[in-house]
């Protein structure tokens, strides 16, 4: 057991790929079995991944957890160091919740090479939990590209009628980010030995010898020159902006969901797209202090565009996924958003806001999969009064349609409460802007849902339609639980944000709360 | 000076003379042995003795031959990369030539020779031995490019690569005797001493730096002198064509190195800008022309272009990083490339070229372990962690970035990634596509082994780089 303990990131990360050895193994003609053992290993990877959430200690939330630093290839000073604060506990948490849900919405779905496929969803897995937990910046980049690949695949193999496009464009896009990426993290590694030397603190904590201990680099952040700062947040901009997608990079990702297998655009959706925004807050905020805030007016420029842009633009289409795969992009503007108001009501926000939209996108992506399946189309034109045949399969859809637009008791209200609150301490406009996304969400979420759900059946081909089975329900019910849980009782996931949350605002404004100390003092006794 | 010749002197070059011999006894048992293939095998054995008498030489560093044969960690390691692609290429070949209908026992000498030629220019410190080095090489390389005698496209690539070759030859040649004018010396150090009393600006050093350069860059392929590669890596045998793109580049690049870092050392500002040009130029265009490839051979042929691009990072760089990065990233794209060229000889079967892409489709539904093999090749190509090409990539991305080329790391970088748009039509084709024909592939066990090693090492070197760093940053830590 205390192996277990000492080991449990290793052993969480590298399960899935263990289980991806094993599957090797099989008889391709043998899909049965091949599908038992994938559903197996994701489940049994939720299951020990749950001693995280149970053993995190939430006193000490904002110091890194469960942690292993043992030397990886020592002529570059690259170590295996992984850990988790109470921000990648929450990610790892998602991952590990949605890897099963995705891979048994594949049950029917996947007909052909369903070996490969599972091969490809399980390396998938590992690679994002080791994007979530590595605590060293060459560790980091050797799981966040290790990922394209099987993504690339189950993309391009298992997708609609314009995979390959969608594919190369997902796969070219990303990479262009992260090779510029890696950039920024040289620049880093090589200005760290000389910094380190001048700071006596830092050298005894962490060597004056190259490194990729992301630690290390927090440490020296407030020293890195600004013009340093300037060009590596650059760099680590376009990489983590693409993965977002922040706007104007979001191209990619319209034809990567819609192309992509049900299964491919809830892990794109829930998991892929957090890494980008997990980018940001791990790297770019404690690491480019001085660069993030200089960035602020253009982070949030963004993020306000792709709010109203992305809602215009879900609004105006026809297919339903396609209009899933639009919000995702307005959702994400709510969580840079958040921030980038740099202060712990957005930041909170905007992490739990992750989560949700993880939830309810995720939700999305499976239900219009439910149809796809049925109908083999996902025209919204096509589709209509479905609540009279499909009565369970309306309900579980409004629910994930007002956690989308934010109802309260629902999960995304949370969320967005939040963010908009951390919007509006840092300027009324922000704040006026996310508030018309939200306007905006409610109308093409709702319009989305009468169209297709409610009035007559007026096509003849929707008559004959069977409501959710139990494989279906199943994938759905774990998340509608959860999108409550957060709606109803969020204290236990404020708790473990808390204090990251605030470390993460002093190492960006290292004075904030004694700006805010003053500024309450002066409200109360005015002068 | 010391004495020209000493008696341990011979010891140096052992295992040089030990491929001579196996050489020479090859063209001796053409005569006697009607089992071409036992020959490869005889041939495979010279380079096994050779490696060992090599590995014995493996802690000496010294001059030989009064100081024209340098035995120093860099020439060792780079001997080593030419055996390896030379015994990987003569065991990708025994079935293969036996196909092309081709099988002669001076196929095996030839690679010989050309392997020994390689390792006295890695050795050489001195323009004399280097020349002789270099055409030993040259001149077997060019019979084995023709050597499908019966092949139009073949004779075409021979012919073509020998004109230019010889051309490339002159220049370099002409570099040279300038070089000598100069200095009154044949010797690289001596050339240093005199190039750095004289002027930056000094025409005569200029022309003889420029001509230098100009030869070395054809020998390298770099662009604007890469335009016979395509077309002889297109008609050699694919065999050779392996054979040229990891052995040949490395003792190419292993020559620029020490002219580069020791012989016209001193008018490194002046070079070092021309090299960055041709580097931006060689990545870009072999990139974007093998966008537009539907050969793979040709395809792979402006992917090798590309590769010496990034590698030049590493001579504009020029420091520790730079020049560590240089051996470690032809040994890895020696694995890596000689790995690829495998499955493309692999898909030579009887009656089949095999060197389209449209040849690849469905291979992974024929074939799939060569499918898969050939995927973790082309995303070594391409860089993709955790394959070896990762490491080396990242190596020469760090020079630039450690020694403030700013603007070229952003420029190799975008190539790195445009890349991967052509590897990945192979990738489509294979994983993607119907497949277009039943016949499966016959692996002989030559073949197999090779694609066994260059696997094993492309994904050793990416999970676990340490010792090979180790062992590449040994080289310039010494001498450079």
């Amino acid at each position: 057991m205390d192996y277990f303990r000492e080991h449990i990131l290793t052993i969480v990360a590298f399960w899935p790929l263990a289980g991806m050895i094993v599957l090797m193994l099989f008889n391709k003609e043998n899909k049965t079995l091949i599908r038992w053992w994938a559903n197996f290993v994701m489940i049994v990877g939720f299951v020990i991944s749950i001693p995280l959430w149970v053993w995190f200690d939430r006193d000490n939330a904002d110091q890194m957890q469960f942690v292993q630093n043992i030397p990886w290839i020592q002529t570059l000073g690259a170590n295996y160091h992984v850990g988790i604060d109470g921000i990648s506990l929450l990610l790892v948490m998602l991952t590990t919740l949605l890897g099963p849900l995705a891979v048994l919405s594949s049950w029917e779905a996947i007909h052909d090479r369903v070996k490969e496929y599972y091969f490809f969803m399980l390396m998938l897995q590992a690679g994002m939990l080791g994007v979530f937990i590595s605590l060293d910046f060459f560790l980091f980049y050797v799981f966040w590209e290790v990922m394209l690949v099987p993504m690339y695949f189950i993309i391009g193999v298992w997708g609609g009628p314009r995979k390959l496009y969608a594919a190369i464009k997902f796969f070219l896009y990303t990479l262009f980010g992260s090779v510029l990426l890696l950039l920024g993290i040289l620049a880093l590694y090589f200005i760290y030995p000389s910094l380190a030397v001048q700071h006596p603190e830092v050298a005894s904590r962490f060597g004056t010898g190259s490194t990729f201990d992301v630690l290390a680099f927090q440490a020296v952040a407030s020293y890195l020159p600004f013009s340093y700062q300037y060009w590596i947040f650059l760099a680590f901009f376009v990489g983590f902006a693409i993965k977002v997608p922040m706007f104007p990079f979001h191209t990619w990702l319209p034809d990567a969901h819609v192309e992509a297998p049900t299964a491919g655009s809830v892990i794109l959706a829930a998991v892929l797209l957090k890494m980008g925004t997990y980018g940001f807050l791990r790297f770019s905020l404690p690491i480019l202090p001085d660069g993030t805030k200089y960035f602020v007016p253009f982070m949030i420029g963004l993020s306000i565009i792709a709010i109203i842009y992305g809602a215009l633009v879900a609004m105006m289409q026809p297919d339903m996924k396609k209009l899933v795969a639009y919000s995702s992009v307005s959702h994400m503007g709510f969580v840079t958003l958040g921030m980038f108001a740099l202060n712990p009501n957005g930041l909170n926000g905007s992490i739990i806001q992750q989560i949700n939209h993880g939830i309810s996108t995720g939700a999305l992506f499976l239900i219009v999969g439910i149809i796809y399946e049925r109908r083999h189309t996902r025209e919204i034109a096509q589709l209509g009064g479905l609540s009279n045949v499909m009565p369970m399969y309306s309900v579980v859809f409004l629910i994930m349609t007002l956690s989308s637009i934010g109802l309260p008791l629902l999960n995304g209200f949370i969320g967005e409460f939040t963010i908009i609150m951390g919007a509006l301490q840092q300027n009324l406009w922000f704040a006026v802007a996310a508030g018309s996304g939200i306007v905006l969400g409610a109308a093409y979420m709702l319009w989305l849902y009468q169209r297709t759900m409610l009035g007559k059946i007026e096509n003849p081909a929707n008559e004959k339609l069977i409501d959710m089975n139990l494989r279906e329900l199943a994938t759905l019910v774990p998340l509608i639980i959860v999108a409550f849980w957060i709606g109803l009782y969020p204290a236990p996931f404020f708790r473990v944000l808390d204090k990251p949350v605030n470390n993460l605002v002093l190492k960006v404004r290292p004075d904030y709360f004694q700006g805010a100390q003053r500024l309450n003092a002066e409200i109360r006794e005015p002068r | 000076m010391s004495q020209f010749f000493q008696i341990q002197d011979i010891g140096a070059i052992t295992p040089e003379l030990e491929l001579v011999a196996f050489g020479m006894f090859l063209l001796i048992f053409d005569l006697l042995i009607p089992d071409k293939r036992k020959l490869g095998l005889i041939a495979l054995a010279g380079i096994a003795i050779s490696s060992l008498f090599l590995f014995r030489l493996r802690n000496t560093d010294f001059a030989a031959y009064g100081g024209v044969l340098a035995l120093d960690p860099f020439s060792i390691f780079f001997k080593f990369i030419f055996l390896i692609a030379a015994a990987l290429s003569i065991a990708i070949s025994l079935k293969y030539l036996d196909i092309e209908r081709e099988n002669h026992g001076e196929y095996y000498a030839l690679i010989l020779f050309a392997t020994m030629g390689m390792m006295f220019m890695a050795g050489a410190v001195d323009l004399v031995t280097l020349y002789i080095g270099l055409e030993t090489m040259a001149i077997a390389t060019y019979v084995l490019v023709g050597f499908l005698r019966s092949n139009q496209r073949s004779n075409e690539a021979s012919m073509k690569y020998f004109l230019l070759g010889a051309f490339s030859s002159g220049i370099l040649l002409y570099g040279m005797s300038l070089l000598y004018g100069l200095s009154g010396s044949t010797r690289f150090v001596v050339i240093a001493e005199e190039l750095s009393r004289r002027p930056l600006t000094d025409p005569i050093s200029m022309v003889a730096m420029i001509t230098l350069s100009a030869g070395m860059f054809f020998k390298v392929a770099a662009v604007p002198f890469h335009q016979w590669t395509p077309d002889a890596y297109e008609g050699a045998p694919t065999s050779i064509t392996a054979f040229m793109s990891v052995a040949v580049k490395a003792a190419s690049f292993a020559m620029m190195v020490r002219i580069f870092m020791v012989a016209i050392y001193p008018l490194r500002p002046q070079w070092v800008p021309i090299m960055a040009a041709v580097s931006v130029m060689t990545m870009t265009i072999g990139n974007i022309a093998a966008i537009t490839q539907s050969n793979v051979k040709r395809m792979l042929a402006y992917s090798s272009i590309s590769h010496a691009g990034y590698i030049l990072i590493g001579f504009i760089a020029g420091n520790e990083t730079g020049l560590t990065a240089v051996p470690l990233y032809l040994f890895i794209y020696t694995f890596t490339n000689l790995g690829a060229w495998a499955v493309v000889v692999a898909l030579r079967r009887k009656d089949v070229i095999g060197e389209q892409i449209d040849d690849m489709a469905g291979l992974f539904f024929r074939h799939p372990s060569g499918a898969v093999l050939m995927l973790i090749f082309l995303l070594s190509l391409a860089g993709i962690p955790p394959t070896a090409g990762f490491i080396g990539k990242y190596y020469l991305f760090a020079a630039a970035i450690q020694t403030g080329h700013n603007t070229l790391a952003v420029i190799a970088v975008l190539n790195a990634a445009i890349s991967i748009y052509f590897y990945f039509r192979i990738v489509v084709a294979m994983f993607m596509r119907e497949a277009t024909e039943k016949t499966g592939l016959v692996y002989a066990p030559g073949l197999t082994m090779t694609l066994a090693i260059a696997t094993l090492f492309t994904l050793l070197i990416g999970v676990y780089p340490d010792p090979f760093i180790a062992m590449a940053r040994q080289t310039v830590i010494h001498g450079f």
